[in-house]
């Protein structure tokens, strides 16, 4: 049985601007089935929260590679709280050195992805942690 | 492996590779370019006597924290014998944010050294010989500011800027397509890198305003044909924007310069490199018309690239290091710089830093590379494939014009698409073994060892002190001046004039970047992303 569709934000929050690991995840979710938006650059938590609401994901995606993560999720954290958000899946990738990756599980973001990490184990983390509709 | 049944070889940017070339080969694929070094199209390098007479210069890239910490970084690799400065900024400084902007959050200081005002850049250069040691500047969204940082700086401290030399990255058509550290929409971005190449034609004739990267389009995914397409696509957009103005193309062609990329395949990359520069100087002295030689120079740095390190077994990224060190040596690149072995996980270590710097001295000093110019020139397998990634790279650049040209396609997102499509399928092949790479899915390692990297310290407090430095100057600066040089950079970009002669002014009287970038939005706005899966 093939899991169910859902809907995923990709985002890119601070001033980051490296892309290609984004883009490649947003295409591998796309591939599973899942419907995936991309944020684009340049987004501030608030910016992200929003979107977020707006489209009614089921899941949010943060990649960031600057080395500002801890400072950038914390507010994601509180924006999401705010936002209502915090029933979806969180998940955050990028350059995350492994003593920071249990402070960002410890925020909420339960999937942290470092670097190495491999597409299927992206794809089948998010399958079975999301729920669809979880409101 | 049977060895009955030979398995083909595809380059990565699809020659496919004979099992062995012989002059029948180089005949049919076009013949050999019999021009010697330092003869138009400089197939063999741009200058008659290559390394014999100067070797590459070695610049690495650095920069952290704040302009006095990075003074000091400077001072150390200098000192260890590096022979040029790469500044990396922080990426509130690139995307034109003053540090206490909200959008600066978490960002000063990470990924390079925070600017603000002239006063960093009176900081970081403080002791550096300026005229011996040249400097480049990483830099695009905001590198109009950066580059009037840079000259007026310099001519306070009593340097001719008529002579004086170095570089800006500027190149912001390709930061739409990789490293995104862009501010205003295209066509304003554009039209500012225009104004740039002119003013420094003009006030520092020797200084190059702009270093158009390959690099960053094949991080996000391109081939090496159209690294090199794409990047003479890009420069081209730049030399027509300049000629518009009744420029002659002979005043600023040959200040400009460009970045390139080096991991994969060292033969692709040398072929690449030889058929760029014939290339390029077909495009300028054939198409242009330059009428100068010296305007038809591919002037270079190459980098070792960070896409082909890994975060696995890190070790192995000095080997690859060497690699790629050797490869922009056999390629007569003017520059190289080297990612680090550690630079997967962290800012380089000093020490991380001085092996890069060691790997390119070694080629120089023990491994004979700077002895003879083009070495390989004349191989049977190389000069077929250099024919053949010309042809790939023409290929690239008919791509471009089909989607109406470079511009177009930047603002249209057509060529992010593509680029970022063939990353995708590059990370399916790294997960499925068919693009081999070691330690990650070839020899990796059983016992799950934790790599052996000092993290690079980070000072949350930093940001405080950087914003409380920006606070004082500030406060001591003659703010009416400051208004009136704002209100100047408002006007000429409102009247579609050069901004660079009202930048100058404005960074003389300490306006900070995010200021005058600011100043630059209001007019000319900011650009939204356009991307399609």
């Amino acid at each position: 049985m093939s899991p169910p569709k859902l809907k995923v934000l990709i985002a890119k929050p601070g001033l980051d601007g490296h892309d290609v690991g984004a883009k490649v995840v947003a295409r591998a979710l796309h591939e599973a089935g899942h419907e995936v938006i991309y944020s684009g650059l340049h987004k501030t938590p608030r910016e992200i929260a929003e979107q977020a609401v707006a489209e009614n994901v089921d899941v949010i995606g943060v990649s960031m590679l600057s080395g500002s993560h801890v400072v950038l999720c914390r507010h994601l954290r509180d924006e999401l709280m705010r936002v209502g958000l915090h029933d979806r899946l969180w998940v955050a990738g990028g350059n995350i050195p492994e003593d920071d990756r249990q402070v960002l599980r410890q925020l909420g973001f339960r999937g942290v992805f470092a670097t190495s990490s491999k597409l299927a184990d992206i794809i089948s983390f998010v399958n079975d942690n999301a729920k669809v509709d979880a409101q | 492996m049977s060895r009955s049944k030979i398995q083909p070889v595809v380059n990565e940017s699809g020659v496919e590779i004979k099992t062995l070339y012989t002059a029948h080969d180089v005949l049919e694929s076009g013949g050999a370019d019999e021009s010697r070094s330092g003869e138009a199209p400089f197939t063999r390098g741009i200058h008659e006597e290559m390394y014999r007479r100067r070797p590459f210069t070695m610049r690495q890239y650095a920069g952290f924290a704040n302009a006095a910490e990075t003074n000091e970084r400077f001072k150390y690799l200098i000192d260890n014998g590096q022979t040029g400065l790469n500044v990396a900024f922080d990426l509130a400084t690139q995307c034109g944010y003053d540090s206490d902007a909200t959008e600066a959050l978490g960002e000063v200081g990470r990924v390079g050294m925070a600017v603000d005002t002239l006063r960093d850049f009176e900081i970081a250069f403080d002791g550096i010989d300026l005229d011996r040691i040249t400097v480049s500047l990483t830099v695009n969204g905001a590198a109009a500011v950066m580059i009037a940082m840079y000259l007026v700086m310099a001519e306070k401290r009593g340097f001719d800027i008529k002579n004086l030399r170095g570089t800006a990255q500027n190149d912001i058509l390709k930061e739409f397509i990789g490293r995104g550290t862009w501010v205003f929409p295209v066509e304003p971005a554009v039209k500012l890198v225009a104004d740039t190449i002119e003013y420094c034609a003009d006030v520092a004739p020797k200084y190059s305003p702009v270093s158009i990267c390959g690099y960053h389009i094949r991080e996000s995914g391109s081939t090496p044909a159209e690294e090199m397409g794409f990047a003479f696509a890009i420069a081209k957009a730049y030399t027509d924007a300049v000629l518009a103005r009744g420029m002659d193309i002979d005043a600023f062609a040959n200040r400009l310069s460009f970045n390139f990329n080096i991991f994969g395949n060292l033969f692709e990359q040398v072929a690449k490199f030889r058929a760029g520069r014939r290339r390029w100087a077909k495009i300028i002295l054939d198409e242009y018309g330059a009428k100068d030689p010296k305007s038809g120079w591919l002037r270079m740095i190459a980098g070792g690239g960070g896409f082909g390190l890994t975060i696995e077994q890190p070790e192995n990224n000095i080997m690859r290091g060497a690699y790629y060190a050797l490869i922009a040596a056999l390629s007569g690149a003017q520059t190289m710089a080297l990612c680090c072995y550690d630079e997967a996980y962290t800012i380089p270590t000093p020490k991380a830093q001085r092996i890069s710097l060691r790997t390119m001295q070694l080629l120089i000093e023990e491994i004979g590379l700077a002895d003879t110019v083009d070495p390989l020139g004349g191989s049977h397998y190389v000069e077929t494939l250099t024919n053949q990634m010309e042809d790939k790279i023409n290929e690239a650049m008919d791509w471009v014009d089909e989607q109406g040209g470079i511009v177009k396609a930047v603002a249209d997102g057509i060529i992010q698409s593509k680029v970022s499509q063939h990353a995708f399928e590059r990370q399916k092949a790294i997960e499925s073994g068919d693009l081999r790479k070691v330690g990650v899915n070839c020899f990796q390692d059983g016992d799950e060892e934790k790599p052996d990297v000092a993290m690079h310290p980070y000072d949350e407090s930093g940001a405080e002190r950087q914003i409380e430095s920006l606070r004082q100057v500030r406060d001591e600066r003659d703010g009416q001046a400051v208004d009136r040089a704002l209100a100047s950079v408002h006007r000429a970009a409102e009247a579609g004039d050069n901004v660079m002669p009202a930048i100058m002014d404005a960074v003389r009287a300490y306006a900070s970047v995010g200021e005058i970038t600011g100043t630059l939005v209001d007019v000319y706005g900011r650009y939204e992303e356009k991307f399609v899966l």
